[in-house]
């Protein structure tokens, strides 16, 4: 369900040119901003109960609806929407206040346009581009602007390291992430997220399916630094300097409260999902079958796209309440002294591979 | 439509533009330039550079545009906020900046432009590759070149001396 296909068919249908324009882009966009609120909703309520799981607790519980958060907690995620919403929204005397009220929206934006871009199945995509590998991460540095814009807005010394903390790691981080996902862009020898994902069907080494993860060593090492590099940009734990609760309060988001905070939580949660996206399109097949040749109707493929995207979020949550956070100087190590050195050395050796292999 | 939404854009950029030069606060200017950068992404949409464009975001507002932030908020006390900038000598300027609209506006009247064919090039990043790598490839490994040189330069003058 591209765009395009939907001004296409609103064009055939009569000579309103605007109106078919408006129709196309809300019919397109309100999907995507539904998959990004459930996608927060469930989220929040799967890493309380894997986090509290992994604490060996049991996290939030009850006995149905009543005062209690619903079964198995159900409720809780409800709860905490309701509580958002009514939340009083301050903005604090000394900010600035234009930008303080603008930079949750850059920052959403960000987040929203990387979703525009995710292959759900070979026809669930609301834009297919040329070049979407290098738009995703393109839209995705984006939100550094909004989030060094909410740390100076906020006239807080707690924010204020928090952003510049934050935008030194998303610059970092973005480069081996970059330098990764070039990896597949040469297996495939196309930036089109389709065709990427229909370059990876059929089998290799006889019995494990053509995913580009499998096809050469340093495809595989490649996705896990693209991996790694991308919950380094998601601001999440073990990489969450920027709000390292116990030294910076909540970094630059210290100051904001109710929706303007809920636009925060929402944009980070669909940036793991738009980063996971990426990742499952660019290395684990994106809505290819791992069975190859089997379960690959239309259903099977979103079932597919989704089940591995929800896997990688699931481990994004594993490191999250496993690994202690890192150091700034460790941080930046690991980034430029490790990551970087590795992933231009893959990217090298992806293409002798080519050369010799084919 | 396209017509509607090219005028949109091209609103956005400009007006965005004026609110760079026009803005006193230097943070401002800044965050106003966002809005150009995307703007000018925009436009490049419309010639179907796609490539063009996203590279546009990547470099302009991922990479230039924090720098430029960075070094405004590095350069400064996070309290004062007298960080604005002024203009002086207006009248010198003004002749200077209609002298320039004048060569600039002459020049794409005089113009004979290529008017391509309105449909949408298969690929641009296939080409804009091979003609890197081919026809253009002196110029780009020059450009390469200085920008390395730039790189170390960089380094060795933010080196504490020993």
């Amino acid at each position: 369900m591209t765009v395009d296909f939907l001004i296409d068919w609103f064009a055939a249908m009569g000579d309103f040119p605007v109106i078919a324009f408006l129709l196309a882009v809300i019919i397109s966009g309100i999907p995507i901003f539904l998959i990004m609120a459930l996608n927060a909703i469930v989220a929040v309520y799967v890493e309380r109960k894997v986090s509290a799981f992994m604490m060996d607790r049991i996290g939030p519980m009850g006995q149905g609806p009543g005062l209690h958060a619903g079964k198995w907690g159900l409720l809780q995620t409800a709860a905490d929407a309701v509580k958002l919403l009514v939340k009083e929204d301050t903005v604090p005397e000394t900010s600035d206040k234009f930008l303080f009220k603008m930079a949750p929206y850059i920052i959403f934006i960000g987040a929203f346009m990387g979703m525009a871009a995710v292959p759900f199945s070979s026809v669930l995509q609301v834009a297919d581009f040329n070049v979407g590998v290098f738009y995703i991460i393109a839209v995705g540095s984006i939100g550094v602007i909004g989030i060094v814009m909410a740390g100076w807005a906020s006239n807080n010394k707690w924010s204020l390291y928090g952003a510049m903390r934050s935008a030194a790691q998303i610059i970092s981080y973005e480069i081996p992430a970059g330098l990764s996902i070039i990896v597949p862009i040469m297996m495939a020898g196309t930036m089109n997220l389709q065709l990427l994902i229909q370059s990876q069907s059929g089998t290799v080494w006889g019995i494990l399916p053509n995913w580009i993860i499998f096809n050469n060593p340093f495809t595989f090492i490649a996705f896990f630094i693209f991996f790694i590099s991308a919950v380094a940009e998601t601001n999440r734990t073990p990489f969450d300097i920027p709000e390292a609760e116990s030294e910076l309060v909540a970094g630059w988001m210290t100051e904001y409260s109710g929706f303007r905070w809920a636009l925060f939580f929402l944009s980070e949660y669909a940036n793991m999902f738009v980063v996971s996206g990426l990742a499952v399109a660019g290395f684990l097949g994106g809505w290819q079958s791992p069975i190859p040749g089997m379960f690959d109707s239309a259903g099977w493929e979103l079932f597919w796209f989704m089940g591995k995207l929800i896997l990688l979020i699931f481990v994004m949550m594993w490191f999250r309440w496993t690994f202690p956070r890192l150091r700034v100087d460790q941080l930046m190590h690991v980034c430029w002294k490790v990551f970087i050195p590795i992933a231009m050395f893959n990217i090298f050796g992806v293409g002798i591979w080519k050369l010799i292999f084919g | 439509m396209v017509d509607i939404v090219f005028w949109i854009i091209v609103g956005i950029t400009i007006g965005s533009a004026f609110m760079v030069v026009q803005s006193k606060s230097l943070l401002y200017s800044a965050y106003a330039l966002l809005f150009t950068f995307v703007g000018v992404t925009g436009l490049y949409v419309f010639l179907w550079a796609d490539f063009l464009a996203v590279v546009q975001i990547v470099v302009y507002v991922g990479g230039i545009l924090v720098l430029i932030i960075f070094g405004i908020m590095l350069t400064n006390k996070i309290t004062s906020v007298n960080i604005s900038h002024a203009s002086v000598q207006k009248g010198i300027g003004g002749v200077v900046v209609l002298g320039i609209i004048g060569v600039l506006g002459y020049m794409v009247f005089i113009t004979p432009w290529n008017q391509l064919a309105a449909t949408e090039p298969e690929q641009t990043s296939a080409t804009i590759g091979r003609l890197l790598m081919m026809d253009y490839l002196l110029p780009f490994e020059v450009a390469s070149l200085l920008l390395l040189g730039a790189l170390i330069a960089a380094t060795t003058l933010s080196r504490k001396e020993n």
